[in-house]
């Protein structure tokens, strides 16, 4: 009976462990990173659909008769930047400095609007010349893909501005910190989601 | 990564939990080889240095990845000890799904091109 005891005490130790993790957000990263798992699965999926479709242009235009590498590369340029001043964002959150921090944010924003921006550009170019979803399995499957990476950034971003409202409001509280994490994570994971669509979409579409 | 980082924050459960915020040459560092691993890609192609496209496919594909782990590593602060071990296994357990649709897609699919579109003989019909 005193066996069965203990083994009931230490149950509910754990348990009331675990609760104190949720508390501090530990399991809210964790969840989180499982979402973006999820995410990467979705993209995984869009790329299969690329290379299956990337190849049927149905008579109308080629990669090589589209892209524009350096404007590209400028895009590719903005996301890393963005990512480094997150990353500069996140370190004065770690010190606990408000200020410096929200005007990294600031700046990770203008950057991630500079590449949305430049990626509108390119797929207004594209239209006007008559490469519109509807041409060819290719453009197809290519808007999809790099318009569902342009959405998430495009949800990051309200997502930045939102948070920046909340930290001016209510500081850098526990809930605000753990929410700024997750953006970090969700906006490097974008960053590493781009690596794969310049080089699997646009570079390879380059050499072939 | 350093711990100094993580003494001036209000609550101390942020060190045990593997929660990092990553340290400035970590983050310097990231950017660096990021800066070079996109650079090198783009300039393979743009001035077709090889001279081979097979070769270049194969050189700009892996420095993809080599360019996806260091964002994992110093961007994302992947490691074996964060949350004991879960979010690396998600991520291995993601990768893996990963590999078998991406390579399981194109071979069917390139199989089923190959073998089911009308061949060359459509010209040879009177």
């Amino acid at each position: 009976m005193a066996h069965a005891d203990t083994v009931i005490d230490d149950t509910i130790f754990h348990l009331e462990d675990d609760h104190g993790h949720a508390e501090s957000g530990s399991s809210t990263m964790l969840g989180f990173w499982i979402y973006l798992m999820s995410d990467c699965l979705i993209f995984a999926m869009l790329f299969a659909v690329y290379g299956v479709l990337g190849g049927n242009y149905a008579a109308g235009p080629a990669p090589k008769d589209l892209f524009d590498l350096p404007l590209v590369a400028l895009n590719t340029t903005m996301l890393l930047l963005s990512s480094i001043t997150y990353g500069f964002a996140m370190l004065e959150m770690a010190k606990g400095r408000v200020k410096p921090m929200q005007v990294w944010l600031v700046i990770t924003g203008l950057f991630g609007l500079a590449f949305l921006s430049i990626e509108l550009y390119e797929f207004a170019h594209f239209i006007h010349e008559g490469a519109t979803p509807q041409r060819s399995g290719f453009l197809s499957s290519f808007f999809t893909l790099v318009g569902t990476h342009g959405l998430h950034v495009t949800f990051g971003l309200v997502w930045l501005v939102v948070l920046m409202v909340q930290v001016s409001r209510y500081g850098l509280i526990a809930a605000n910190q753990r929410r700024l994490m997750c953006l970090s994570m969700f906006w490097h994971f974008l960053d590493v989601i781009w690596i794969g669509v310049f080089t699997f979409v646009y570079l390879m579409g380059m050499l072939r | 990564m350093s711990a100094g980082h993580h003494t001036d924050t209000s609550d101390q459960s942020h060190a045990h939990h593997g929660v990092d915020h990553g340290s400035l040459r970590g983050y310097l560092t990231g950017f660096g080889l990021s800066v070079v691993l996109t650079a090198i890609p783009f300039w393979l192609v743009m001035t077709n240095a090889l001279g081979n496209q097979m070769a270049s496919a194969i050189a700009i594909m892996a420095f993809a990845v080599v360019q996806i782990i260091v964002h994992m590593v110093f961007f994302l602060h992947m490691n074996t000890r964060s949350e004991s071990g879960w979010t690396m296994m998600a991520l291995i357990f993601t990768l893996i799904l990963v590999v078998i649709a991406l390579t399981g897609s194109l071979w069917v699919m390139y199989h089923l091109n190959v073998n089911m579109m009308p061949s060359h003989d459509m010209s040879q019909i009177p």
